[in-house]
């Protein structure tokens, strides 16, 4: 896939997502190796009272070691994070996160904009920012600050989504750079592990 | 909107409030303080420009800038097992010394989690055997605090953090509708005294034998947190407990070996050390 730009030296990846995602996350996690050289940072809507079994139930199929992280928690290379119930989630200046419990965005706490915003502004360019099925527009204003930034953005095909309102809200915000089945997004991770070796 | 701040911006703001208003934002965790700043720019319609001259004249619009500043997003029971927790090991354990003793919620914000305090010590029967002192920066909010009305679609979220806290009877027990708002039975109030107070600045307010200060250290940076958290060691009685949110950490500060986990998963500590 010589379409992508792979030499730019990305940091990490941040993946939103909301309605009818939780599947194409699991089959994400369930390919990617152990030794997947980029945190994955990942905002996706979940019930607020409920904190326990997200990460559990990511964790089943995936080499990587997933965790929500506490306030100030640094950023480490091979690891997935979860943004927390009722928290959202930002990335700092300084490669650590933070955790804030301001009003809701899009009626969602973590909210995808919020956490994509933030890691679009500490990573700027270095940034791979991929949105995926949802049913509101959370995450449309953060991956139109992922390109401002220069950073590559992917939407999930929408005819993939089971409800496309998320990806779409994307499209009509900004150029998106590429729209791609799960299929397709597992294998340009896996392309780009390759490439870091 | 404005939907970009430099941080050269953000810094004259948090010198010009320090320099004129006494406050000090300089520690405040970076993303949070730059959306409260851009809502604060959106609400007003200002330029970063024009806030800085608002905030550089003495008027009540520091009060105004507090408010939107503080985040004021609380529920009563928040996290019902950390309720639990209270209920059925640390308020217990802490009678067993001292059958009068002394509660501080270091940035109330609205209430809510004073209101729950007392509903769970009026459940146990000893809410005349306890004196709480609850705090904010935000003069606003301490007054909704006083008043304690909250709306009722609020009030949803909390009944169900009751049930799910177990409480004796229903949440409805301790509150009124009035006018499309809840307003708490003014008994539960009987014991509280309204404060404001400055985490930052401030002075110690005397000892405590429980301090919670959840969800409010995460707009601090490390550094800040490492400050304040000695300060709570500072109003603790020893063996007295310190409650934060249940995803902040203390591990970095200084002092986090005068305290022992007594909860991990709900974040208590307890002051083993002076």
């Amino acid at each position: 896939m010589s379409s992508f730009n792979l030499n730019n030296s990305y940091k990490a990846v941040v993946i939103g997502g909301s309605a009818g995602s939780f599947q194409g996350i699991v089959r994400i996690l369930s390919k990617l190796p152990s030794d997947f050289p980029l945190p994955i940072i990942m905002a996706l809507h979940r019930l607020r009272h409920v904190r326990h079994g997200f990460v559990e139930a990511l964790s089943i199929k995936s080499a990587l070691r997933i965790i929500e992280p506490t306030d100030k928690e640094s950023i480490k290379k091979g690891m997935v994070y979860l943004a927390p119930a009722n928290y959202h989630m930002c990335v700092e200046l300084g490669n650590y996160f933070s955790l804030s419990t301001e009003e809701m965005i899009n009626n969602s706490r973590p909210s995808i904009d919020i956490t994509l915003s933030s890691t679009a502004y500490a990573f700027k360019n270095k940034l791979i920012g991929i949105l995926l099925s949802g049913a509101n527009r959370d995450g449309g204003l953060g991956m139109k600050n992922i390109k401002e930034k220069g950073g590559l953005t992917i939407v999930q095909e929408p005819t993939e989504c089971m409800i496309d309102t998320m990806p779409k809200a994307a499209l009509a915000l900004t150029e998106i750079d590429f729209i791609m089945n799960i299929d397709q997004i597992i294998k340009f991770l896996i392309e780009l592990n390759q490439q870091y070796k | 909107m404005i939907q970009h701040i430099d941080i050269k911006d953000l810094k004259r703001i948090t010198e010009v409030i320090h320099s004129k208003h006494g406050y000090d934002f300089r520690n405040y965790a970076m993303s949070s303080f730059k959306r409260r700043v851009l809502r604060i720019l959106d609400v007003g319609n200002l330029t970063i420009e024009g806030l800085i001259s608002k905030l550089s004249q003495p008027s009540a619009f520091i009060d105004e800038f507090l408010d939107e500043m503080t985040v004021n997003v609380t529920e009563m029971f928040r996290d019902p097992g950390f309720w639990r927790l209270l209920r059925e090991e640390i308020i217990p354990s802490i009678q067993l010394n001292n059958k009068q003793f002394k509660i501080w919620h270091a940035g109330c914000s609205s209430g809510e989690e004073v209101i729950s305090m007392n509903i769970l010590l009026k459940e146990m029967g000893i809410m005349n055997n306890v004196k709480i002192f609850a705090t904010d920066l935000d003069p606003s909010i301490l007054e909704r605090g006083r008043t304690a009305c909250y709306s009722l679609k609020n009030m949803e979220t909390n009944e169900k953090n009751y049930i799910r806290f177990q409480g004796k009877g229903s949440l409805k027990d301790y509150y009124k509708e009035q006018g499309g708002v809840a307003v708490i039975n003014r008994d539960l109030l009987s014991n509280v005294t309204f404060q404001k107070h400055d985490l930052v600045l401030g002075a110690g307010l005397g000892k405590f034998d429980l301090i919670l200060c959840r969800n409010v250290m995460i707009y601090f940076n490390q550094a800040l947190q490492n400050e304040v958290v000695k300060k709570f060691h500072a109003d603790l009685n020893k063996y007295a407990y310190l409650a934060i949110g249940a995803k902040e950490s203390m591990i970095w500060c200084d002092y986090a070996n005068r305290f022992i986990v007594v909860n991990q998963e709900e974040k208590v500590f307890k002051k083993i050390k002076d």
